[in-house]
């Protein structure tokens, strides 16, 4: 099946290469949400509406009307089962909505999967862009472009004074929320990550764990994201996400080299004891092996740890999520079997780098 | 204890809002509530927005049953797919596009409160905003010419008014 392209590596092409501080910026996502004029949207519509819009959305693409992003492929939600949705929600490539909820959904993905163009979501049209690192501005270039080519051939539902027009007040507007994932431990450990994510949400943004809304922060990743969509130009709202992320940046540098220069002692001990205990585990929960593996992502950009790679890390941060270890590993599992399996792979990973 | 907002009234609502564990309080009476959009416990169909955002606003265990009457904005409903405006409060989200206009009463303050603002200022479509930037511009001349009559500046407004049928007339071709 041609959605299997999408479900068989756990990182992402566009993931491999780092991008501007990567060693504390994960990655830069933009999101637009559209709607179609006339249409219902998809919360009020009936199954031959939301049929109507896919019609209308997806021959956009169809054409390759963007050549430099690779090929486009789109894939039917409905045609996917449920482990295939699962591995796609812990890529980040649909979001959890659109696999548990949306009738006649769809995604359109490029082959580097840096572009994910939902329908049917909450809004008809979703359009979603990745960049690794800090790069915002580049995100939001492509995701406008994206947006220019289908306003080029579809009507969206636009008004005057309100904007875009979404289902969910919360996005009208510009529709766009920006966000950056990023990886914060030193000031997780040395305490000062309450006091920073409040100055964020003083600002307009807000804070999310990696899986977007309501998901808890696991393994010292946070999202960061606009909250206001109206009122503010889309340069406004990429200008202060950069500006506030870029101080974030900041913060943790400092506080990475004040742990190293404090306390060299226990914070390579720390490192290297989550290092050998992700070697050697026979079991390992999901919540354990993201704070062991933020331990050794902070270890490899403070020098303590040669390997793995930034990469490996990434890779092993999906790889280590219940839907990824199911698809590797067979699908049926009880949660102790996946915590056998995660520890099996995390060994059989990170043992061969010693 | 008199209301924060207007300072003249005695404050009957009180809430604590949490936000990332961070606390604040407020003090306002039932006119400035509504004003703001804020959902008065205790009135059917008063807007609850923290049914819309979550964690934004809790608003359990405010006083109950202290409001009066409810706005007129509970009996709004969208001609084009049927939704209430108390089936939108409980969802939190519009039916189709035309909500927007069927609400329109009741969205200032809630857009307020949500995003501090009323109005888009960002990108324009690329067809459909070329006409836009027509209207605003012209609406912008119109209020110019308001001001000039005011002012009794009549050869200033006979400009301005020639200006915007000129740009009216472009605008339809």
């Amino acid at each position: 099946m041609s959605s299997l392209r999408f479900t068989e590596q756990a990182l992402s092409d566009w993931m491999r290469s780092g991008g501007s501080h990567s060693e504390i910026v994960i990655s830069s996502r933009m999101r637009i949400a559209r709607n179609l004029e006339h249409l219902p949207f998809p919360l009020l519509a009936s199954g031959e509406q939301a049929e109507e819009a896919l019609n209308q959305l997806a021959p956009v693409f169809a054409s390759n009307p963007a050549p430099d992003l690779g090929t486009f492929e789109l894939v039917k939600l409905d045609e996917l089962d449920e482990l295939d949705k699962k591995v796609l929600v812990e890529k980040h490539l649909i979001s959890p909505n659109l696999a548990n909820d949306s009738r006649g959904g769809a995604v359109i993905l490029n082959a580097d999967e840096s572009v994910s163009i939902m329908i049917n979501e909450e809004d008809h049209l979703r359009i979603q862009c990745l960049f690794p690192g800090l790069q915002v501005k580049e995100a939001w270039e492509r995701a406008s472009a994206i947006d220019d080519i289908f306003e080029a051939s579809v009507n969206y539902a636009f008004d005057d004074r309100r904007g875009y027009l979404t289902s969910c007040p919360t996005n009208v507007g510009t529709g766009l929320r920006a966000s950056v994932m990023v990886h914060l431990p030193a000031l997780v450990m040395t305490q000062q990550i309450n006091r920073i994510l409040t100055a964020v949400n003083q600002v307009g943004l807000t804070v999310r764990g990696i899986y977007g809304e309501g998901s808890e922060a696991v393994g010292n990743i946070f999202q960061i994201s606009n909250q206001i969509t109206l009122g503010q130009t889309e340069g406004e709202i990429i200008e202060n996400l950069h500006g506030v992320v870029t101080q974030i940046i900041e913060h943790e540098r400092h506080a990475r080299e004040r742990l190293l220069a404090d306390s060299p002692l226990r914070i390579t001990d720390r490192i290297q004891r989550s290092y050998g205990i992700l070697s050697f585990a026979a079991i390992m929960e999901l919540k354990e092996s993201a704070q062991r593996l933020s331990d050794l992502r902070l270890g490899v950009d403070l020098g303590i740890l040669e390997n793995p790679s930034i990469s490996v890390l990434n890779e092993l941060n999906v790889k280590t999520q219940p839907g990824f270890l199911q698809k590797m590993f067979g699908d049926e599992m009880t949660s102790t079997e996946r915590d056998m399996y995660r520890a099996k792979l995390l060994r059989e990973t990170l043992g061969s780098q010693h | 204890m008199l209301c924060q907002e207007c300072g003249v009234r005695p404050a009957t609502l009180h809430f604590t809002k949490i936000v990332n564990g961070e606390k604040t309080e407020f003090h306002i009476c039932e006119s400035c509530a509504r004003e703001k959009g804020e959902m008065i416990p205790g009135t059917a169909g008063g807007f609850s927005i923290h049914s819309l955002l979550s964690g934004l606003l809790d608003l359990e265990g405010a006083g109950k049953g202290k409001a009066t009457a409810a706005t007129n904005v509970q009996g709004l409903h969208c001609e084009k797919c049927g939704m209430t405006y108390s089936q939108f409060s409980k969802l939190g989200r519009f039916g189709c596009s035309s909500c927007y206009k069927y609400f329109d009463n009741a969205l200032d303050p809630l857009f307020r409160r949500v995003h501090g603002s009323t109005a888009h200022v960002g990108k324009l479509p690329k067809r459909a905003g070329a006409q836009i930037v027509f209207k605003r511009r012209i609406d912008e001349l119109k209020q110019e010419m308001q001001q000039s009559i005011a002012e009794e500046e009549f050869e200033t407004a006979a400009e301005l008014r020639d200006q915007i049928r000129k740009l009216e007339k472009d605008m339809a071709q």
